[in-house]
């Protein structure tokens, strides 16, 4: 069985397609009227929680949860452990998808987003001591290394358009240099990543005082960067299998769990393994938050069982369970444990992000803030947006790698 | 005849009125005493009188005989004993003889549709007289909302085109004094002022004097601490109402109106004017105002100040809606939820197929 | 013996981990500007006539903010996008205080460290001013100002941050800020950091049996050009307990020690495409 990357075909426009369609739009609609109106009449963000779930959640977690290019970059091409190699492209699709949205979602957070194009140019104006400057530089020069990376792919598919001969001459002359220089760009596509997720975590550190003691910790770049690390490997995991779920059978076949949808062994084996990886991480993240609490005598804070101390419990909680489920050899050869050990390490990593942003945050006990609906639907939307996103370009490109098998049932 | 005393006195009302310092008060008086008075001819179109007869009420002493000491009036069809061809006659001598030195002040609206037909006096229209006796004028004064503006005549649907002074004598500097009626001692300040030193008071865009016009009724109104307090009559009767408290949501147009009726009283009497007696203002000096806005509609604030209460040190703001968290509950739970069914869906999946399919 | 990619991949990740570990000591405070201006509070003499926030208004042409008041007053709850300062009210019954708010003009100011270009920076005489084109309105100004001073046009189309700017537009023209200019008792003073210290502490020494015996802001948070002396506690009239570290110093000493001349992050990619080039050697000769 030899395996490569094929556009999986298949109908767009199917159900799920038009249902997250119908999301996206709504998404759309009320975009349009924050931009019309302004802030305040979309969001629930307030003076005392200026920002909220969409800075919170749709930049911070979602970046996090796009880090699985950075993660098996690190696997492939650092730890030079090729057998993942297929997991490359659909991890880089989602990462480039992911930090897409990010940067989407941070534009319609801003206030004054026609200032935007000034941060990268005016570079004489850069205020060297702002987190949020590099934060901000690395995301934008990383979401480009993300398509860069994955321009081969689309490439490979130009090449073959006959039909278009300048835009095959142009895909056949251009793929060769992307391929020479791929190795610095993935290079690159590691060291940024490694940057901002770590000064994601130092973001919230300038709120001081305003931080409550469970997350304010000089260790939050090195908790944020392991965290984000192991969610890299969860989000594979997690998009893999639903990806072959979704993709791995016949357009014409009812659905219904048929031998076809099982990952055959070498996929199986190969998330497997990948997961491990996970278990450090994850050990490593839960051991230094609960030293550097003991360290800074928050312990007892841990334990109050107010709201804080369940929050920052839940998250710990949600680690451990994950890494549970991935100690055994036995239970990571199950396809639906190491789903449901991805899902909860994203779960587990998205708390993190959304307590220390969110419910850490504490302006004063006079001050509150929920997202309102209209801002969850654009959230929402959004999210159905980049789901689309990926249907589209799956169906279309060469990212996922199937079984030869499973061309045959597809064109 | 006055006294002395009362003179004075009433020169010095007259003059701080207007806010002139006490030597030229001094200079009034010594100028009045001295016969200097100037000319006065004052005009009558659509007008109720009104504005005349606030000015005769003042009796503490007789304003009537201080006018008729102070300056000489020479053309009154209301005062006059004269009538007819005798008054028009005295009309155009004294225009003649006094040309470029007499104050003309017009009472009442002036017609404009169908060529001004609509006031005729002698067989002129309001407008001819207008123009006439007032290009020869040293000083137009244009008392009462009437001259000022249009006044009542001018009210929704102005069947006679019913028009002010400055909209007719365009280009003049005209001093308007509107009020319903206006306020005497306005006009008898800026009567004097120009009598003795020949000036005219400082006037805002609309003609109006600042010492009198510059403030809102709001800005100086002695029920303005119940206003910044919160303390309000709801009705006419109510307890509120019969406390004397702020007349604001009774409509009063206080916000809106300059003049200064709130500190300067009418027919000498204290609290003789809407509010004093307990109705709200209803903005006779303002065009916008008077006989426009019902008289019991509240109005906006122009410049709100804060009121008489204090912010706690940690006011509570922001809010969390219970539809937003029953909405992401949901959300939450449907994601939770499809991952549990997803991997279930996997782990079957998985069941019949344990050999190898590779 | 070549070094196995294994130990270079734990090297880099241990030196990335040591990098952005370490909760180092933060800096040396940063000391005041030879010409730095403030205002100083003092509560003991406030009447709460709100004479200053009505003055404030105006000399800003800030709309009035009578959102909770049915249109009819000027009644800011706290410090907004209309009202650049507020008097607010302590009242515990047997101890009470009023409390005039507004940006305390730091030495280390919390928001000039955190924006982007610069738009909020401490320019002439110390005073923390805006610069509304260089502004993106990311608000991370207002995550990290520990008195949550900077507000945000929520309302607006086209926001913009507002907060005191000790009316540097009339400072300009030789005149004071209009909340001292009006204050009827002087409770509200402005003049130069150093002259307003003095007389702070002369006060406190004149009746030590009625004032808190502290400059709040003197050294609180690094220090601030506003000054308050009390009566009552700080903390009830809203003014934190902040130590003498300024609040942005530890994330600046942390996010420095990393990227210190920016030779972690060339070093890293250095190793990294050392490593993979390695690699990829040992791809083509297997």
């Amino acid at each position: 069985m030899s395996a490569r990357a094929y556009a999986v075909g298949g109908p767009i426009l199917t159900r799920p397609f038009k249902v997250l369609l119908a999301l996206f739009g709504l998404g759309g609609v009320l975009i349009l009227f924050r931009f019309a109106t302004g802030l305040g009449r979309i969001t629930a963000m307030n003076d005392g929680y200026p920002w909220g779930l969409w800075i919170a959640f749709d930049v911070v977690t979602g970046t996090a949860l796009a880090c699985g290019g950075y993660s098996v970059a690190l696997l492939v091409y650092v730890m030079n452990k090729g057998k993942y190699h297929p997991l490359v492209r659909p991890a880089v699709l989602t990462s480039a998808l992911g930090y897409t949205l990010a940067g989407f979602g941070v534009a319609l957070d801003i206030g004054r987003w026609w200032n935007i194009w000034r941060v990268p140019l005016f570079f004489w104006r850069w205020n060297l001591d702002s987190v949020l400057l590099e934060v901000a530089l690395c995301i934008t020069s990383y979401m480009f290394v993300l398509w860069i990376e994955l321009s081969p792919a689309f490439l490979e598919r130009a090449e073959q358009q006959t039909g278009v001969p300048w835009l095959a001459r142009f895909a056949a002359r251009t793929r060769p240099i992307v391929e020479k220089a791929l190795l610095w760009i993935i290079a690159l596509g590691i060291l940024l990543p490694t940057m901002h997720q770590s000064s994601l975590g130092a973001l919230m550190l300038i709120a001081g005082p305003r931080l409550h003691p469970l997350w304010n910790t000089g260790w939050l770049p090195l908790l944020f960067l392991m965290s984000c690390i192991a969610m890299g490997y969860a989000a594979v995991v997690f998009e893999s299998t639903l990806s072959r779920l979704a993709f791995g059978r016949a357009p014409d076949l009812k659905v219904r769990p048929t031998s076809d949808t099982v990952p055959s062994t070498s996929d199986r084996a190969m998330l497997a393994s990948l997961s491990q990886a996970m278990v450090p991480l994850g050990t490593g993240y839960v051991l230094l938050r609960l030293i550097d609490l003991a360290g800074r005598g928050q312990l007892p804070a841990l334990f109050a069982f107010d709201f804080y101390s369940v929050m920052a419990l839940l998250e710990l909680a949600l680690f451990m369970l994950a890494i549970g489920l991935l100690l055994r050899d036995s239970d990571r050869q199950k396809p639906g444990t190491l789903f449901k050990a991805a899902m909860l390490f994203m779960l587990a990593g998205s708390l993190y992000r959304f307590d220390t942003y969110l419910v850490a945050f504490q302006p004063g006990a006079h001050w509150s803030y929920f997202p309102s609906v209209t801002e969850i639907l654009v959230t929402v939307g959004l999210i159905a947006g980049e789901i689309l996103a990926y249907i589209l370009i799956v169906k279309l490109f060469p990212i996922l790698t199937l079984e030869k098998r499973d061309v045959a049932y597809h064109h | 005849m006055v006294s002395r005393r009362d003179f004075v006195r009433i020169c010095t009302m007259a003059g701080a009125a207007v806010g002139l310092s006490a030597a030229a008060v001094s200079q009034i008086v010594e100028a009045a005493a001295k016969g200097l008075k100037p000319s006065v001819v004052w005009l009558h179109f659509q007008e109720c009188t009104g504005c005349t007869e606030s000015l005769l009420r003042t009796s503490h002493p007789g304003i009537a005989d201080v006018i008729l000491d102070l300056v000489s009036l020479d053309y009154h069809e209301t005062l006059f004993a004269a009538a007819g061809h005798q008054a028009e006659a005295a009309l155009q001598d004294t225009i003649k003889a006094n040309a470029g030195k007499f104050i003309c002040v017009v009472e009442g609206a002036i017609p404009t549709k169908d060529g001004g037909i609509y006031c005729q006096i002698g067989g002129r229209t309001a407008v001819d007289i207008l123009n006439d006796v007032g290009s020869k004028a040293g000083a137009i004064i244009a008392i009462g909302s009437c001259a000022s503006w249009g006044g009542i005549p001018s009210a929704d649907p102005n069947p006679t085109g019913a028009t002010g002074v400055p909209m007719i004598l365009k280009g003049k500097p005209v001093v308007t004094l509107p009020g319903c009626p206006s306020n005497p001692y306005n006009f008898l300040g800026v009567a004097l002022q120009y009598a003795t030193l020949g000036t005219l008071p400082k006037l805002d865009d609309l003609g109006r004097p600042l010492f009198a016009y510059g403030r809102t009724i709001h800005e100086h109104c002695p029920r303005r601490a119940h206003f910044d307090a919160g303390r309000f009559a709801g009705k006419f009767g109510d307890e509120g109402h019969r406390l004397g408290y702020c007349l604001y949501k009774l409509g009063c147009k206080g916000p809106m109106t300059h003049a200064n009726c709130s500190t300067l009283a009418f027919g000498e009497v204290v609290d003789c004017w809407p509010i004093g007696i307990g109705h709200p203002c209803v903005g006779c000096t303002e065009q916008a105002v008077a006989f426009r806005i019902p008289m019991h509609t509240t109005v906006p604030i122009d410049r709100p100040t804060p009121p008489d209460t204090y912010p706690p040190i940690h006011a509570p703001q922001g809010g969390i809606s219970p539809v937003a968290t029953a909405v992401a509950g949901v959300i939450g739970g449907a994601i939770l939820g499809a991952g549990y069914v997803a991997s279930r869906r996997i782990d079957e999946a998985d069941r019949p197929s344990n050999a190898d399919k590779g | 013996m070549a070094i196995s990619r294994r130990t270079a991949l734990r090297v880099a990740l241990a030196g990335a981990a040591a990098a952005v570990a370490a909760p180092v000591k933060a800096s040396a405070p940063i000391a005041a500007p030879a010409d730095a201006v403030g205002l100083l509070y003092d509560t003991t003499k406030c009447i709460g006539c709100k004479a200053c926030v009505s003055a404030c208004r105006d000399a800003n042409g800030l709309e009035p903010d009578t959102t909770w008041s049915e249109g009819r007053y000027h009644a800011p709850l706290d410090l907004s996008a209309r009202a650049k300062t507020v008097i607010k009210l302590y009242d515990e019954g047997t101890q009470s205080s009023f409390m005039k708010a507004q940006c305390m003009h730091c030495l280390d100011p919390a928001c000039a460290n955190a924006c982007m270009l610069g738009a909020f920076k401490k320019r002439e005489f110390g005073i923390v001013t805006y610069d509304v084109d260089y502004c993106i309105g990311c608000r991370y100004c207002e995550v990290a100002c520990p008195y949550g001073v900077p507000k945000f046009e929520w309302s607006k189309v086209a926001p913009k941050m507002v907060k005191c700017e000790l009316c540097s537009h009339r400072l300009a023209q030789g005149r004071q800020p209009a909340c001292t200019e009006v204050c009827p008792r002087q409770a509200v003073i402005f003049g130069k950091r150093t002259d307003l210290l003095r007389e702070a502490h002369r006060r406190l020494a004149e009746q030590p049996a009625i004032y808190v015996q502290k400059v709040y802001g003197e050294h609180d948070g690094g220090g601030t050009q506003c000054l308050y002396i009390s009566h009552v506690p700080f903390d009830k009239v809203g003014l934190p307990a902040l130590g003498e570290e300024s609040t942005p110093s530890l994330q600046r000493t942390i996010q420095h020690s990393i990227y210190k001349g920016f030779a972690a992050p060339v070093a890293l990619y250095g190793l990294l495409g050392a490593v993979m080039l390695r690699n990829r050697r040992k791809e083509a000769s297997a």
